[in-house]
Parts: structure tokens; C-alpha cells; sequence
């Protein structure tokens, strides 16, 4: 590990974040209407994203070949069914997350 | 105000032990990931500190790990962290006047934005001391996590192979959340079926500029359909 290029990495990591966070208020100033366009997107691009970011992480699946991802849609099946069972994402991330650690560890 | 503060600071971490729960076991996986790539407990203590952003603590362990360029982190970290763009634009008219309004916008994280999004505040609490509570213990529960997980990491007695799942059931777990809740699933369907066009399209390296460019056409060409109905529902 090279501390200095790490540390650059969490500094340009940070950076980008805070950017990212504090854009909107410098670009649209208090008082100002917001433009319709902007706000209509503020409105429907988070479902979107969170629908990109589970793709994003699924990216790396192997489908084509054995085991066929079948840890990865075992483990979300067991995300979503509990998920809209008991509504609780803790619970749901948490057994997800031990199915999917039993399926690679012990079984796959 | 008419409460003493002393409500204020309970009603605020009440808001925030459903988040706590979360953060301290999805740092907890994070500080041991980060652990095993062999970055140790100050490591962990300094990202949840400064950066803040879960999703992309996880993938900036690849990062630190591959030792990644400079400018490929920066963009990384812009489609990741794309969408608190968004979160920060619906939030410019209720942050307007807010006091604390550096920290209540740093600390505006997918879970803190969840809780104070709806804009409600405790009857009687003083609505900007309420949020930066929340934001605050928020950051306090992942910061401890982190910090747990490394130190955990280093004694734990079991395989953590597989831990990184924690990461995918977070985001599945709230888009089942929000596809059972939403008014209109349209948004949601576009992001998953527009990223899946180009992963196929584009292969893994290099899908998510595209798609994120995708979602946003989809979603400008669906306005006249989307738009009218959330006037509608205002």
C-alpha cells in the first residue's frame, strides 16, 4: 500500500461527494424557483437510481456458466420476499446477506 | 420552542435507531472488507468521517485495493454518487433558511434523506436542532461501525467471504421498499431495465456513464406522462 496515493484516493473520494452534495445549493440559490425540469427530475430519478445501483452491483455475475449466479438470485430472492413480508430492511439485508455468505462458503 | 432541549436530542434518536441498526452492521461489514485489504482502523475511522457515502466506501475499497488513478476515483465517484444530486435539489427549499446548513447538507446520506425528506419535525421540537440531530447520530452510528468492524476484522473467527453482499441486499431492499410504496413504478423500471440494456450493451467496465445517460432521456421523454400525474398528486 502506497500511504500517499491512498490517502489522495479518500481525499479525492470526499471531495467528489461533498461537490456532488453541495452543488445543487450553490447552482440554485434560496428564493429562487427551481426549474421545473430540475425539480420533475429530483422527483423521479432516485427510484431510478436505486434500480441502476442493483444492477451495478450484480454486474459481475457469471450467468452463463455454473453455478449460474444462483447465490446472487437465491440471496435477492430471499431480500425481496422478506422485504415485502416484514417491510424491515435490516432484517432483510441481514438475511439476505447470511444466505448469500452460507450459499458461497458452504454450498457453491 | 416550547420543549427543553432534552426532548429534542430523544426525539432525534429515537428518529434514528431504525438507521442505527443498519449502519453500525453495514459499517461493521465495511471495516472488515476495508480490513482485509489491508487498510486498519484509522483507515475506516477517516472515510466514514469524511466521505460519508456507503455505497461508495464499499467500492472505494476496490479502489484503495487496486490502487485506481486519481481521475478514474473522481468519476467513479460522480456515478455513484450521482443521485445526491437529486437528493440535494428536493431538499433546497426546506434547507433554505436552515441553520447548521453546511453540516445538514454534507451529512445527506440515502437514509438521513429517507427520515428527513418527508419534512416532518416533532411538534414543539426546533425543526433545524431536530434534523441536525438526526444527521448527526446517523453519522455517529456509521463512524462506530466502521470502527467496530475493523477492530472486529482483525479476531473474528469465521470466513467473512460473501460479507460484500451486504452491499447488493442494501440496494435491493429498498427498491422492493419503494416499487411496494411508489406511486408510479415507471422510474423505477427504467433504471433497472435501462442499466440491464447497458451492461449488455456496453459490458461491466464501462455501462454506468451510458446508462445513467439512457435513464435521464427516458425519463425526460416520460415527463409529459410522469410529470402531469405528480402535479397531480401534490
Amino acid at each position: 500500500m502506497n500511504f500517499g496515493h491512498s490517502a489522495a484516493l479518500v481525499a479525492v473520494m470526499a471531495l467528489v461527494t461533498m461537490l456532488l452534495r453541495f452543488l445543487p445549493f450553490l447552482i440554485f440559490r434560496a428564493g429562487k424557483p427551481i426549474p421545473p425540469y430540475v425539480a420533475y427530475l429530483g422527483d423521479v430519478l432516485p427510484a431510478a437510481i436505486i434500480g441502476m445501483l442493483v444492477v451495478y452491483c450484480l454486474k459481475d455475475t457469471v450467468v452463463t456458466a455454473a453455478p449460474y449466479g444462483a447465490p446472487e438470485w437465491i440471496a435477492a430472492a430471499c431480500v425481496v420476499g422478506l422485504q415485502a413480508w416484514k417491510r424491515n430492511s435490516l432484517l432483510s439485508i441481514l438475511s439476505g446477506t447470511v444466505v448469500y455468505m452460507l450459499l458461497v462458503q458452504l454450498v457453491f | 420552542m416550547s420543549k427543553p432541549d432534552g426532548s429534542v436530542v430523544r426525539q432525534a434518536l429515537i428518529r434514528s435507531v431504525p438507521v442505527m441498526a443498519g449502519y453500525v452492521v453495514l459499517g461493521i461489514g465495511f471495516g472488515i472488507l476495508l480490513r482485509g485489504a489491508g487498510y486498519g482502523v484509522g483507515w475506516s475511522f477517516a472515510m466514514s468521517l469524511l466521505i460519508y457515502a456507503g455505497s461508495m466506501q464499499f467500492v472505494g475499497v476496490s479502489l484503495l485495493a487496486g490502487g485506481a488513478s486519481l481521475l478514474a476515483a473522481a468519476l467513479t465517484t460522480v456515478m455513484v454518487n450521482a443521485r445526491h444530486l437529486f437528493y440535494s435539489i428536493s431538499m433546497i427549499g426546506r434547507y433554505q433558511n436552515a441553520k447548521y446548513k453546511p453540516y445538514l447538507i454534507f451529512a445527506l446520506t440515502d437514509e438521513t434523506y429517507s427520515i428527513l425528506s418527508d419534512g416532518s419535525a416533532p411538534e414543539g421540537a426546533d425543526p433545524d436542532l431536530y434534523r441536525l440531530l438526526v444527521s448527526a447520530f446517523d453519522q455517529c452510528w456509521w463512524v462506530t461501525g466502521s470502527v467496530l468492524g475493523s477492530l472486529l476484522g482483525a479476531v473474528i473467527p469465521f470466513s467473512t467471504q460473501g460479507i460484500e453482499f451486504s452491499m447488493t441486499a442494501l440496494f435491493i431492499a429498498s427498491f422492493t421498499q419503494q416499487w411496494l410504496t411508489a406511486k408510479d413504478r415507471l422510474p423505477a423500471l427504467t433504471g433497472l431495465l435501462g442499466t440491464l440494456a447497458c451492461l449488455l450493451a456496453f459490458g461491466p467496465e464501462r455501462f454506468l456513464i451510458p446508462a445513467m445517460l439512457l435513464i435521464t432521456l427516458v425519463l425526460t421523454l416520460l415527463r409529459p406522462r410522469l410529470g402531469r400525474r405528480e402535479e397531480a398528486a401534490r
